[in-house]
Parts: structure tokens; sequence; C-alpha cells
């Protein structure tokens, strides 16, 4: 009865959710990503790759010797920039991908939930109420557009200063044959699209393992040291029985989009092992951050 | 049995379910038509439990009940399960036995339902530093899935203007005095009209002006009908803006009821001022006063049942000067530390 007068009373506050709320706080969470000077900080540093890469190789071939003195050692395709400018999106990628770009995911996926714990907003997104599925989803959906945008950081960047430092036109891919500068700049943006999926993978991790504690720091150094461990046992050559399992082993397969035809098969396991693991440790972050106890 | 399916339904009928399906945890269940819910109550407890990890029993068997309408009290020491209590009423920790019903539906369960009726603000603010307070409160109206977006802007100023804090809205919240950040919790807590306040140590921080502005806000909130949950470890705060109290202790409820009661609970003091101290006591021994005791000029006893012009009138007629008599009423603090048997120290 008295249950009943309680509910009968119309609930002042609550208004139909739109369905397209969740957006709502997909946007709020992009633009508080965003708006955090660590974010910027690591996308400037990953934005100056490619001029320190482009700068160095001026400086070096600009008595018309070669890259590396002819060696052939450094990133992959870095012998190529003098002749076009296009080249140092590759070189710059190549170059950042092993590292600087996961370090990079690794810090925004591992301070995800627990930055906000250690913070204690986390418990006030919890009642408002974000829900905890939808919080989780939302921070994924964020950790995959930094994915994106730094991959992207990289390429732009790369683009400019090859651009204002080298000489643009015609390419050859890998195999020797040549191809237009349009259909260049095409598989430079199909490369930085495969190099953000690439990192999906350490994504997932650092999500997992930022539902584990309430400190924003411990879990980005747990991820990032992660990462570099598992880089390791990737060089190893007495583990190779592993390595196909790890998550940066297929990561340079982008290079396969500069050969022509393109060969798939590796850049198909890398896109399927990252799969893998987003669903792995995904699925592992949601039992996880559906089951705790949020005492932060 | 009473209406076992309706507890699992809203007002309209729609499923108590998340609208996603999402899983979203599941309570300890209940039996359905449990005596328990068919009490009144915005918020109902029954056996409610929290044993840590480690085995610390934080909150052990809790049967609370907060009236609608209510401003309810919550006291007890540093340590004796107040947070973990109102975390468990927020959803935020899984009870480890017990029932919590806010708003007559089950927590956590029905936690998308009930939360954005209820506005919270628990253990202390918690704010976005590098966002200004403004953003801040915007970050958190687009969490909640009823907030209308079109009228957020509003709906934000006219919370930071209530708190007053309209003038620093667009001041980093690192650059907040603790005040302030205290403040704009509220602020948070107040972005729609709710059905409950659950507020936890609201005061904390701030300047005598601001309690005052706070419990005039609590009363305010009161008066257009929104229960308020409050602890408090400051009790005169307590017996000023409230009209229910609980008291715990160790985990366990050691008392709830209407402030009055528990006030009239603890017996006043009956004193008085005179002179002939000696005499006074022997004339209120013989008049049945107990616990009488004479300090200098001054002799207390518990109050008599008989009128207390009969007791003046026995002491002059045995010729006690008297300079005062009076029956001191007894505080909250009197009443809590008779329940407790001590006082605010730290609950091992």
């Amino acid at each position: 009865m008295s249950r009943a007068d309680l509910r009968s009373r119309p609930p002042a506050a609550t208004r139909r959710p739109s369905p397209l709320w969740a957006l709502g706080l997909l946007h709020s969470e992009l633009v508080t990503t965003v708006r955090r000077w660590r974010t910027l900080a690591l996308l400037g540093v990953l934005a100056a790759v490619p001029v320190l890469v482009g700068i160095a190789v001026r400086i070096e071939t600009r008595d018309g010797a070669p890259v590396g003195g002819g060696s052939g050692e450094g990133p992959a395709f870095i012998t190529q920039i003098t002749n076009n400018g296009l080249f140092l999106v590759f070189t710059a990628l190549a170059a950042t991908l092993p590292f600087f770009l996961p370090m990079a995911v690794g810090v925004i996926a591992g301070d995800a939930i627990a930055g906000e714990a250690g913070a204690g907003t986390l418990r006030y997104l919890l009642v408002a109420p974000a829900g905890r599925t939808r919080l989780l989803l939302t921070k994924y959906a964020t950790v995959m557009a930094f994915c994106l945008l730094a991959t992207l950081v990289v390429t732009v960047s790369a683009l400019i200063v090859g651009a204002l430092l080298f000489p643009l036109g015609e390419l050859t891919t890998i195999s020797g044959t040549r191809v237009s500068f349009a259909e260049g700049l095409g598989r430079a943006l199909l490369i930085a699209l495969v190099v953000a999926a690439s990192l999906v993978g350490v994504a997932a991790l650092g999500l997992f393992v930022s539902t584990l504690t309430n400190s924003g720091i411990a879990a980005m150094a747990t991820t990032v040291g992660l990462l570099i461990t598992v880089q390791i046992v990737d060089q190893i050559p007495q583990l190779h029985v592993v390595q196909p399992y790890l998550f940066p082993h297929y990561w340079l397969s982008f290079a396969d989009l500069m050969r022509d035809p393109v060969y798939w098969d590796d850049l198909i396991r890398n896109l399927g092992l990252q799969a893998l693991y987003a669903g792995v440790f995904g699925s592992a972050a949601w039992a996880r951050f559906t089951a705790k106890d949020i005492s932060a | 049995m009473d209406e076992p399916s309706t507890a699992e339904r809203d007002p309209d009928g729609a499923p108590a379910r998340a609208p996603d399906g999402a899983p979203e945890r599941d309570g300890v269940g209940a039996p359905e038509g449990d005596p328990a819910e068919t009490r009144p109550g915005v918020i109902v407890t029954r056996g409610l439990t929290k044993r840590y990890r480690g085995g610390q029993l934080a909150v052990d068997g809790l049967d609370l009940t907060v009236p609608a309408g209510s401003v309810f009290g919550f006291l007890g020491p540093n340590g004796s399960g107040k947070t973990t209590t109102i975390r468990m009423l927020m959803g935020l920790i899984e009870p480890t036995a017990g029932t919590v019903r806010v708003l007559g539906r089950p927590m956590p369960r029905a936690a998308r339902t009930v939360l954005p009726q209820v506005g919270a603000l628990i253990e202390g603010p918690a704010l976005y530093g590098f966002l200004s307070g403004r953003d801040n409160l915007l970050r958190y109206d687009a969490a909640d899935p009823t907030a209308d977006p079109r009228t957020r802007r509003a709906r934000v100023a006219a919370a930071l203007d209530r708190v007053g804090l309209a003038a620093a809205a667009a001041k980093k919240a690192r650059a907040y005095s603790l005040g302030m950040k205290q403040r704009l919790g509220l602020a948070a807590a107040l972005l729609q009209p709710r059905r409950l306040l659950v507020l936890d140590e609201p005061t904390n921080g701030l300047d005598p002006q601001g309690m005052r502005e706070i419990r005039t806000l609590v009363r305010e909130l009161a008066a257009d009908g929104t229960t308020v949950f409050l602890s408090s470890h400051l009790l005169d705060e307590i017996e000023q803006v409230c009209t229910h109290a609980a008291v715990m202790a160790q985990g366990r409820l050691v008392v709830q009821g209407p402030v009055a009661d528990l006030a009239a609970g603890a017996r006043g003091l009956l004193v008085v001022t005179t002179p002939d101290a000696a005499d006074a006591a022997r004339v209120l021994k013989e008049l049945g006063v107990a616990d009488v005791t004479a300090d200098g000029d001054r002799v207390t006893g518990e109050p008599p049942e008989r009128d207390l012009a009969e007791v003046t009138a026995a002491l002059v007629a045995e010729g006690v000067r008297v300079r005062g008599l009076t029956v001191e009423r007894a505080s909250l603090e009197d009443a809590f530390v008779a329940l407790t048997g001590e006082g605010f120290d730290v609950a091992g």
C-alpha cells in the first residue's frame, strides 16, 4: 500500500532516456580525454617523430650521399624518402609502431578506469548513473578513437614534413612496380588504418589492467611494462612457439600493403590476432568491472 | 504473497532490467513478498551486511528505514560503517548479505531507474581538476541517461547558482578551495529535481557561513518534498536540521527514530543553583530525586516525575535559598554517548 503511494507520485526527474544518450557520454569522454595535457603531450611526441626523421634524413643526404651510408640500416623505407616524401609516412609509422604508438595507447587505456577510480570521479559517473557496461564500452571506444587519432597525427605530420623537405610524385612499390601519387596516398591512408587497428589488442589489454587497480599510474606502468616484455619475448628465437600469439608479432606486416599485388596473409593474421585480444581482454575487463566493488 | 511480480516492474510496467539488456549486477536475491517490501520508506534495508575481503565486518545486519519526506541524520563514529552503507545504497559495492530497496526498488539491480532520481555526495566531492567547475557538471550530467542535453547548460547554471558558485564557474576545479569543491559536489547532486538526496558529510570543509547556507538549502529541499539522507559527525547539525536519525556503532545500528524521541530517550538534568548546597541535596533526596550530586553551589539530579513547582516550594519551605532551578534538556550528544557508551573515538 505504502509502496504504491511511493510510486504513484510521478518521478519529477525521470525522462525516457534517448537512445542516443550514450553518444553524449562518448562525446563527453572524448572531449575530456583530449583536454588532458597528458594526451596532448603524447600526441606532440608522436608528431615530433616524423619531423626528427625527416630532418635527419635531409641533413644526412644534403651532399647527395645515400641514407645510412648505403648500408640499408634503419627503419623500413628510410632509403626511399629522398626520392619521394610520401615514404616518410611509411618510415614514421614503422618507427613509431613498435614502441611510441603502443606506449601512448597503453597510457590512455591504463588510465581509462583506474585514473577515474583514483580521482574518485568514477563513483560519481556510476551513481549518475552511467551504467557499468556502457561506461566500459564508452571508455574502450574512446581508447580506440585515440589509436586512430595517434596514428593519424603521425601520418599527417609525416605527410607535411615529407612534402616540405622532399619531392613528391609517382612511387615504386616493394615489388618494383610504379604507382601514381594518388594511389600511393590512398595506400598510405590504408596503412594508417591498419596501424591503428594493430593497436586494438594493446588497448584492450590496457583497459583490462585498468579495471584491476585504483591507481592510474600503476595501470599505465603495468600496461607499458607488459608491452616491453611482450616485445622482448617476440625477439627471442627460442620462444618462437608462442610468438605467433603475441600481439605485436605481425605489426610490421603493414608493409605488405606496399607490395603489388598486396600480400594479405600476414595482414589478416594481424587483424585476427588483434580481434582475439580485443575479445579476450575486453570480456575479462567487462567481467571484472561489472562485479567490482567501487570503494575509492 | 504481496505482489511478487510488480516488484520487478517500473510504475509504467516496463521491465526492471536495463533497457539495453546489459546484465547489470543482480542484487542479492531476497524472497519477493518479504514483509519489508510493504513497509514505507524511501530507503529500506533488511539484514544488510558487508564483509570485506580479509574478513572485516564493516556493516552487520543493518535494518534501516528512512521515511519519505524526512531529513534523516545518519550518525556514527569514524569507522562505524556509515560510508560502506551509503556505497551499498548507491549500488557501488555489493552487499555480502541482506537487501537494499531505494525508492521502493531493489538495489543495485534497479540502479538504472532509481539513481537518476537520487542526488549523491559520497565521501566528499571528486572533480576533474583540469576542467572548470561548469565543465565538471556538464560531464556528470552527460553521464545521466535521463538528463536532457537540450536543457543541460541551463540546469548546470541553475545548480551552480544554487550553491553560490556562479562567479567561479569558469575557474579550473583544481584551483577551488575545499569549501568550493564541496559546493560543486552538492551542485552535481542538484542537477536534476531529485526525490532523494544522499549527502555524506555535506558541510565538511565549509566555513560557518557555508554551513548555514547548506543547512538552509537542506531545509528548502526538504520543504519541496525531497527526502534527505544526511551523514554527519556534527551532532548539533543533525539536531538542527534532521527530523529523524539513526546511530551506528561498529557496523551495527544502535538506534533509529525521530530526533525528538532519541533526545527524549536520554533524560534531562535537574539543576538547582543555591548557596545551601548540602541542605538542597538532602531535600531533593527526601523528594525522591535520584542521582543527587552537589558540586559547589550547583546541585544536580535526575528530573523528578512531580511538578517542579512542588520541588521549589519544598526547597524554600526547608529554608534553602534558591538562586535558580531548571531542567537542562538532553542533547542528542547525551543520547549518543548514552547509546554508544563512547564519544567520537575511531572504532577499532
